[in-house]
């Protein structure tokens, strides 16, 4: 259990700490800033309290929106991330995840894509539509999402690939 | 009263949820509107601390471009200075008989923290309340007009960046009295916007904009851009301009603060003005 509760501030810090000081300066096609830093939401243990988990995906959305002087909008789309995600993670592994605990970065499955891109797409809708807030720049809104859900995936498993405890 | 606990136990997730998504909708909503302080910027110690570092490792990979900028400012100063009688010798002691009074006070520093993709951009730099910066004062660079400070913490302020959809600057056309307002409509980071200049002004294509020096925080004939277009409609009895920044917003380092010296005596003549 302390270690769950370890790994889980490590991780909290460690994506905080990368998507200020790295992530942030990315900005492809002048469009796509990668937001790996939901990973925390993404890998939470999957059967821990939820109530915990609200607080402190709105205690990471909240940290990034001081440092981005943007608010409340990061906070809002990770608060929404956490509340569904388990419905994300039983549309992509059907009702077995609630039977069985799974080790949800075990292997790259068709499953984890799923679930991962799923996830994603809906934080960074309501990201853009809250950070532009204004629905004459619904094509840049799209174009934003949808940039930004590609680079973001791509950092998320290359993230995972490095978190993955060694096996040998 | 059981029956009202029951429920908030059985649904304390939904309702946590609930609480802190009004909290973030609320702290949204307040970004995104106009007349307000923020409560929360990065002009704090903790986030200023970590920019400052980054940015130390930042500055690096352009420092030779910022030193080009620097230089070339300081040639056309001393050039302007050297011409002109204002100084006795070259380090700059002010001829005492000519007795200027200074109207604004300008500091240096540098911006840790830029930002230029979002709508609502602000800029973040060194130097806050112990420095004497306050909220309002102007931020500009060798360029030109780059924003507004905006919150100011101990060491550290945040500046409304002229790209940024909330920001409104008295503008005019270099030697003439057409006055305007700067607005930017969030879509390229390189133009901003004049309006409310009215047709009867004589405006042609490469046309200096400058500030208006009717606001107490830029004094004027700083360089804001050129005219790059012009657009008429018949519904109204103003142009609207598109203009082409002289500043590079994607890449700015070196600023400086101006401090309007009579700053208190024109607010305080203001406020009672207004009372009576």
């Amino acid at each position: 259990m302390n270690n769950t509760v370890f790994i889980n501030s490590a991780r909290f810090i460690l994506f905080a700490f990368l998507q200020i000081v790295l992530f942030n300066h990315i900005h492809l096609f002048g469009y796509a800033t990668p937001l790996p830093y939901i990973l925390f939401i993404i890998l939470y243990p999957l059967h821990s309290n939820k109530k915990i988990m609200l607080i402190f995906s709105f205690l990471l959305g909240w940290i990034l929106d001081i440092f981005h002087n943007s608010g409340g909008v990061h906070a809002t789309a990770c608060l929404f991330l956490a509340y569904f995600r388990n419905s994300f993670l039983k549309i992509s592994y059907g009702v077995s995840y609630e039977y069985h605990i799974i080790k949800i970065t075990e292997k790259i499955s068709k499953e984890l894509i799923t679930y991962i891109i799923l996830s994603v797409v809906f934080h960074h809708t309501i990201f853009y539509i809250l950070e532009i807030f204004n629905f004459d720049f619904i094509l840049e809104i799209l174009l934003k999402t949808v940039t930004s859900t590609l680079i973001t995936t791509i950092f998320c498993f290359i993230l995972i690939a490095f978190l993955k405890p060694n096996r040998s | 009263m059981q029956q009202i606990l029951f429920f908030l136990s059985k649904n304390s997730t939904k309702l946590l949820f609930l609480v802190l998504l009004a909290v973030s909708l609320t702290l949204t909503i307040q970004t995104h509107s106009y007349h307000r302080s923020k409560a929360f910027t990065s002009a704090n110690a903790v986030s200023g601390s970590i920019y400052e570092k980054t940015h130390a490792v930042e500055e690096y990979l352009n420092l030779k471009y910022q030193n080009d900028i620097l230089a070339e400012e300081n040639a056309k100063l001393k050039q302007i200075l050297y011409n002109s009688q204002i100084i006795l010798d070259s380090s700059f002691h002010v001829r005492p008989d000519l007795r200027i009074v200074d109207d604004y006070k300008t500091y240096s520093t540098k911006i840790i923290n830029n930002s230029y993709l979002k709508k609502e951009n602000y800029l973040t730099l060194r130097g806050g309340s112990l420095q004497g910066f306050k909220k309002d004062m102007g931020v500009i660079n060798a360029k030109g007009v780059v924003g507004i400070v905006e919150n100011v913490s101990k060491n550290y302020a945040t500046v409304q960046s002229i790209l940024n959809t909330k920001t409104k600057i008295g503008a005019k056309v270099r030697n003439t009295d057409h006055f305007g307002t700067i607005i930017w409509d969030g879509k390229n980071a390189g133009y901003v916007q004049l309006i409310d200049v009215p047709k009867l002004a004589q405006l042609h294509k490469g046309d200096s904009i400058v500030t208006g020096g009717i606001s107490t925080i830029f004094p004027e004939n700083i360089p804001i851009g050129i005219v790059d277009k012009v657009y008429t409609s018949k519904a109204s009895n103003f142009y609207t301009i598109s203009v082409r920044l002289f500043n590079d917003m994607t890449n700015i380092n070196h600023v400086y603060i101006l401090e309007n010296v009579h700053l208190e005596e024109i607010q305080q003549l203001e406020e009672e003005t207004i009372h009576e």
